[in-house]
């Protein structure tokens, strides 16, 4: 972005307000999304304390359950004998330290549970949008430069038709008839059992692995990630393709993308930096919402894979009524939303000029 | 829409005037191939051999009217520009002004970026852009509209086109920039080699600038006439009372008479 910071010169840089608009912009969309942050917090913690179930039946058993005793020592322990409201304060105090609470079912700090379990479902919802952005991007493109034609319908139909199947039933499918019939994809889980995974750094098994330089455990890992990033590229790509369609339908009907092919452009050209520049704000929208349907859609796809991620985590949490790791899982969702959309908007800002350069 | 015939003059200014619906941008639009979805241009378009690329061929001419796409883009941008009349939707609001000036040249005529930036930046100046170094890292919402348009033009006669198709340059425009930007236009064509085939829905603006004065309605040229004979003495009814709608104009009494 060299071009844009020499061309922040001129505006307004006079009268002491030397702060750069695109630092400001940045700023202010920061600390909306720390208020925001705070909010999640709250609604995470009145939702689930409105969860109807016992969880101290659902954390001792039944049989403990009905001895007063144990059950006093136990909402004594976790704090669940104090009003709400001082919970909810002592939770935020709490979060302030990095504490989330210990997980009623593992009986881990649920920091540490979240931090094991978070580049798991990263891994796979990043692949999943990395793949769904690029294939979207190309297939819309087609569909609106064919509009009307065969291929255009086609890729309609096809675009409907994965954004219609349930992902559930998807992955139940291809896990069928990929591993239990043609033996091509491995069983559940992020590696083989006979590869042990490698040094931690990023998290990401696949990642780790090059980085450690061990090629086969790569590879493992990256058959392993197949199904799942296969599933859940099914289900974004074809909401990407028929957005990228509109969207680039209405920009090839601008003044500039007509005046770019008065100048004799090749069509290429055109594409790249014309239309798919115009296109670029509405899709960086779409893939925003896109990511966070993801994170909330890898539940169901990671109990059926067996991957020990965010959403195995909440399946256990919430079969078992284990509060803190409900909450803590929610509230991780709830931030990597604001934070998803936190970085869409500072890309807004890079992608186009007059909301960077806008006071 | 048929039965447009229309010859321009090197050097000079060919107005193309007619309310809106007449057909007038299709007309500009066909001369690129650039016609929308459907829609074909048939007869005969012929730009003559005189310089550039072209030069020196057989015939003297190129045929525009179903020409292979490869021609079609060596002409477009190259031989034959235009501008378009609004310059707040026809230049790109998130590319700098200096990239919009410079893709087409480097791809027509093989500049280097330095080569294209220095020429680019003598364009600005050209058409009276101030700080025309400057203004190559800007975008196009940090320049008033006049100063958007003179742009556009700039843009246009990048890579020394012989004619310039002016879609209503000025429509867009406040009131105070418009005699600046036809008077550019103007000088442009008195430069000499350039041919302006200005499309334009205002009389007013017309009899400004233009040589020769073609009026369409309905998609049919009605008049053509140079200036002069036009505006004092036209043939044609609907030129009448176009001219009679005019503020101001002589023909006021003649249009009442006319209805």
């Amino acid at each position: 972005m060299t071009s844009s910071t020499t061309a922040v010169r001129p505006p307004r840089t006079r009268g002491g307000r030397t702060a750069h608009p695109f630092l400001r912009y940045a700023l202010r969309r920061v600390l909306t999304s720390l208020l925001l942050v705070v909010g999640v917090t709250l609604v995470t913690f009145v939702l689930t304390n409105l969860v109807p179930g016992d969880p101290v039946a659902a954390a001792l058993g039944q049989r403990a359950a009905e001895d007063p005793a144990i059950v006093a020592q136990f909402r004594a322990t976790y704090g669940l004998d104090q009003p709400l409201v001082v919970q909810y304060f002592t939770y935020l105090g709490n979060l302030l330290h990095g504490d989330l609470g210990v997980s009623t079912t593992t009986h881990n700090p649920v920091v540490d549970d979240l931090a094991k379990a978070l580049p798991a479902t990263l891994e796979i919802a990043l692949g999943a949008i990395v793949l769904s952005v690029i294939i979207g991007v190309v297939l819309g493109t087609i569909a609106a430069y064919r509009r009307g034609k065969a291929s255009d319908h086609v890729l309609r139909v096809v675009s409907l038709a994965g954004l219609s199947v349930p992902t559930f039933w998807l992955a139940l499918v291809l896990y069928y008839v990929f591993y239990f019939q043609l033996h091509i994809a491995p069983g559940s889980g992020r590696l083989s059992s006979d590869f042990s995974t490698p040094p931690h750094v990023t998290g990401l098994t696949t990642v780790d692995a090059l980085l450690a330089g061990q090629l086969d455990t790569f590879l493992d890992a990256a058959s392993h990630l197949f199904l799942p990033v296969l599933v859940l590229t099914l289900y974004t790509v074809g909401l990407l393709t028929r957005f990228v369609r509109t969207a680039v339908l209405e920009i090839l009907d601008q003044d500039y993308v007509r005046a770019a092919r008065a100048k004799g452009l090749p069509t290429r050209t055109v594409i790249w930096s014309y239309v798919l520049r115009g296109a670029s704000i509405p899709i960086l929208t779409v893939v925003g919402l896109a990511f966070g349907s993801l994170l909330s859609g890898t539940v169901l796809v990671e109990a059926i894979f067996a991957w020990p991620g965010i959403g195995s985590y909440a399946y256990q949490a919430a079969s078992h009524l284990d509060l803190p790791g409900i909450m803590g899982v929610g509230l991780l969702i709830g931030v990597m939303y604001l934070l998803v959309n936190l970085i869409v908007d500072l890309l807004y800002g890079v992608l186009d000029p007059r909301v960077r350069l806008a006071s | 829409m048929g039965g447009i015939d229309l010859a321009l003059s090197r050097g000079g200014i060919h107005g193309l005037a007619g309310e809106s619906g007449s057909g007038k941008t299709m007309t500009a639009l066909a001369v690129l191939g650039l016609l929308p979805g459907g829609m074909t241009a048939s007869g005969s378009i012929r730009l003559a051999d005189t310089e550039g690329p072209g030069a020196g061929s057989d015939s003297g001419f190129t045929e525009l009217v179903g020409a292979p796409r490869g021609v079609l883009q060596g002409v477009r941008g190259r031989r034959v520009a235009m501008v378009f009349q609004d310059p707040s939707t026809s230049l790109h609001p998130q590319l700098p002004v200096g990239r919009q000036l410079t893709d087409h040249m480097r791809h027509h005529l093989g500049l280097g970026k330095p080569e294209a930036r220095a020429k680019a930046e003598a364009l600005l100046d050209r058409v009276r852009v101030p700080d025309a170094r400057g203004a190559l890292s800007k975008y196009p919402h940090q320049f008033s509209g006049g100063q958007r348009q003179r742009i556009a033009i700039a843009v246009a006669l990048a890579c020394d086109p012989t004619v310039l198709l002016a879609d209503e340059p000025t429509t867009a425009l406040d009131v105070t920039v418009q005699a600046g930007v036809l008077q550019l236009l103007r000088e442009l064509a008195d430069g000499g080699d350039l041919s302006i085939l200005l499309v334009t829905h205002d009389l007013g603006v017309m009899s400004a600038v233009a040589d020769e004065v073609t009026v369409m309605r309905q998609g049919l040229v009605v008049e053509s006439a140079p200036r002069q004979q036009l505006f004092t003495a036209p043939r044609d009814e609907y030129t009448r009372s176009l001219l009679a709608a005019l503020p101001g104009s002589s023909f006021e009494q003649a249009g009442e008479d006319a209805r």
